[in-house]
């Protein structure tokens, strides 16, 4: 009980803090309220507009699990497969680099016109920019194993397949999970952008379009609103992950990691 | 006739295990790197170990020893003279054992890497444990372990990889010396036991600390400093077990530390 106050006390000071500065700032006049809500107006949007949040949240909720699962997947097939081809890291490598300067609206329509109004496309739009941190953490940390491991497990006869399986790829989960944690935290931006970029039918698109439209008419507050349900969620995922890599990578757990409590 | 020998997959355990090493006038070069000169590590070496006998190489660092050893595993290839012999499996200085694995696992490595079923494998690395004085330390993670007990897991590790020929380079090197002298003791009761009852398996001992060498080998080998080469060899011929206080053990020290260059000051 303690210990978990030890790790939530700092946090949410410094929340308090800078709330308390930023309510004066606003309310001493320093700044016109349309421009920039005092806390008490985001909190009041927050709670007259519970439901409305929580409808666009279960969707921005939906596709960033969704996109950054497909994220984690998909960088790490690249990786593993970078890793095992010298080829494919040279023709690959170079253009997985690029892909991650491509501004999405540039790329939107093509997304659209093949795969239409739904998820999918937003799917890949967050995967598209949350893919990279995996790739490059992975194949660090596939490289990164001992080579004196690799041979001792070839004095026991293991095979190429069996010495990834053993050595390399446990080797390579703690990174590969710090990778996730690094696309996390641009997945959640990564919906943003992918919810404002491509079309949606249906009466709810997301906190990233609640947030756009309310911009566009003013709702100062709303739009404050939603983006607090972001960053608690952002928070939250990446809580999630690292409870997720104790249970994976047990092994790390007496070393230090970048923890959110 | 080096290579050949060890394409073949040979394990494991309660097979008869006949090895032996036939190391001869091996040379091995390492290639300049970085505009630097190239590194001679061994020259003109010749080493051979009978089925059942345990060799020791002593020397300075930097002699080639575990050069030497990664030839007799096939892990290099030399660059003059062969390196024939049974299969052989080597104990790196360094237990090198899988933090992700406990330590039954870590020990049953080589039987999961034939494909022998988990359950299986478990219980001959626990067999082992039982009779190593490793009990209940089956489930415990490497990082739980002291030095001394990492080592013996990697040990039992690579005797279940049921090779005849066991290359051992430095096991207790990194080891406190109160802890070597423990584990000493232990290697030469485990390879005793192991030998009444698996049979002829042979042994390659690299260290650096003479006395080590002649408490535990049949025969000590004398290398020089770098480039690696045979200086003296010494047969120890003395009963097991021995006490290091033993005066036939303190003279056959001084032998081998004279051979060294370290015996008159």
């Amino acid at each position: 009980m303690r210990r978990r106050a030890a790790h939530l006390l700092p946090p949410l000071l410094l929340a308090a803090a800078l709330l308390g500065a930023w309510e004066l700032y606003v309310d001493l006049g320093g700044v016109d309220p349309a421009v920039l809500p005092a806390p008490h107006e985001v909190a009041s949007a927050l709670w007259g507009n519970a439901g409305l949040l929580w409808q666009n949240f279960k969707i921005t909720a939906e596709e960033v699990v969704l996109g950054l699962g497909l994220a984690l997947l998909a960088g790490f097939a690249l990786a593993v497969a970078i890793h095992f081809s010298k080829w494919l890291r040279r023709a690959v490598y170079p253009h997985a680099v690029g892909s991650q300067a491509v501004p999405i609206a540039v790329i939107a329509a093509p997304l659209v016109f093949w795969w239409g109004f739904g998820i999918f496309p937003k799917l890949v739009v967050i995967a598209l920019i949350c893919f990279f941190p995996v790739v490059v953490t992975t194949v660090d940390g596939l490289a990164a194993v001992d080579p004196d491991q690799l041979k001792l497990l070839r004095t026991l006869d293991a095979s190429r397949w069996q010495a990834f399986r053993f050595a390399e790829l446990p080797a390579a989960l703690p990174a590969a999970l710090s990778g996730a944690r690094i696309a996390l935290a641009v997945g959640v931006i990564g919906a943003f952008i992918a919810e404002t970029s491509t079309a949606t039918t249906g009466p709810y698109a997301g906190l990233g379009r609640e947030i756009m439209s309310d911009l566009n008419n003013l709702q100062t507050p709303r739009e404050y609103a939603a983006t607090a349900v972001l960053f608690v969620f952002a928070i939250a995922c990446f809580h999630a992950l690292t409870l997720a890599e104790r249970r994976l990578a047990p092994w790390t757990a007496n070393r230090p990691t970048g923890e959110t409590r | 006739m080096s290579t050949g020998l060890r394409a073949q997959p040979q394990p494991l355990e309660r097979v008869g295990l006949q090895g032996t090493v036939a190391v001869s006038g091996v040379s091995r070069v390492y290639p300049a790197r970085d505009g630097g000169a190239s590194v001679p590590a061994l020259a003109d070496v010749s080493l051979r170990a009978g089925a059942g006998e345990l060799v020791a190489v002593v020397g300075p660092s930097g002699c080639g020893k575990t050069t030497l050893l990664e030839l007799i595993c096939g892990l290099q290839q030399p660059d003059a003279g062969s390196v024939g012999g049974a299969p052989a499996v080597l104990m790196p200085q360094h237990d090198l054992l899988l933090p992700w694995l406990s330590a039954q696992d870590n020990a049953a490595l080589a039987l999961r890497i034939a494909r022998r079923p988990r359950a299986r494998a478990r219980e001959r690395a626990r067999e082992l444990f039982a009779e190593l004085g490793l009990d209940g330390f089956e489930a415990a993670r490497p990082h739980e372990l002291s030095g001394g007990m990492r080592q013996r897991v990697a040990f039992v590790r690579t005797l279940l990889s049921g090779k005849p020929v066991l290359c051992l380079d430095e096991p207790f090197g990194a080891l406190d010396a109160i802890t070597r002298a423990e584990m000493q003791g232990w290697l030469a009761r485990a390879l005793q036991r192991d030998r009444s009852k698996i049979g002829q398996r042979t042994v390659v001992l690299v260290t650096h600390d003479v006395e080590e060498a002649v408490l535990l080998a049949d025969r000590v080998v004398v290398f020089s400093p770098r480039p690696g080469r045979t200086v003296a060899e010494i047969e120890i011929g003395l009963p097991r077990p021995r006490a290091r206080t033993d005066a036939a053990v303190t003279a056959l020290r001084e032998r081998a530390l004279i051979a060294l260059g370290l015996g008159v000051r």
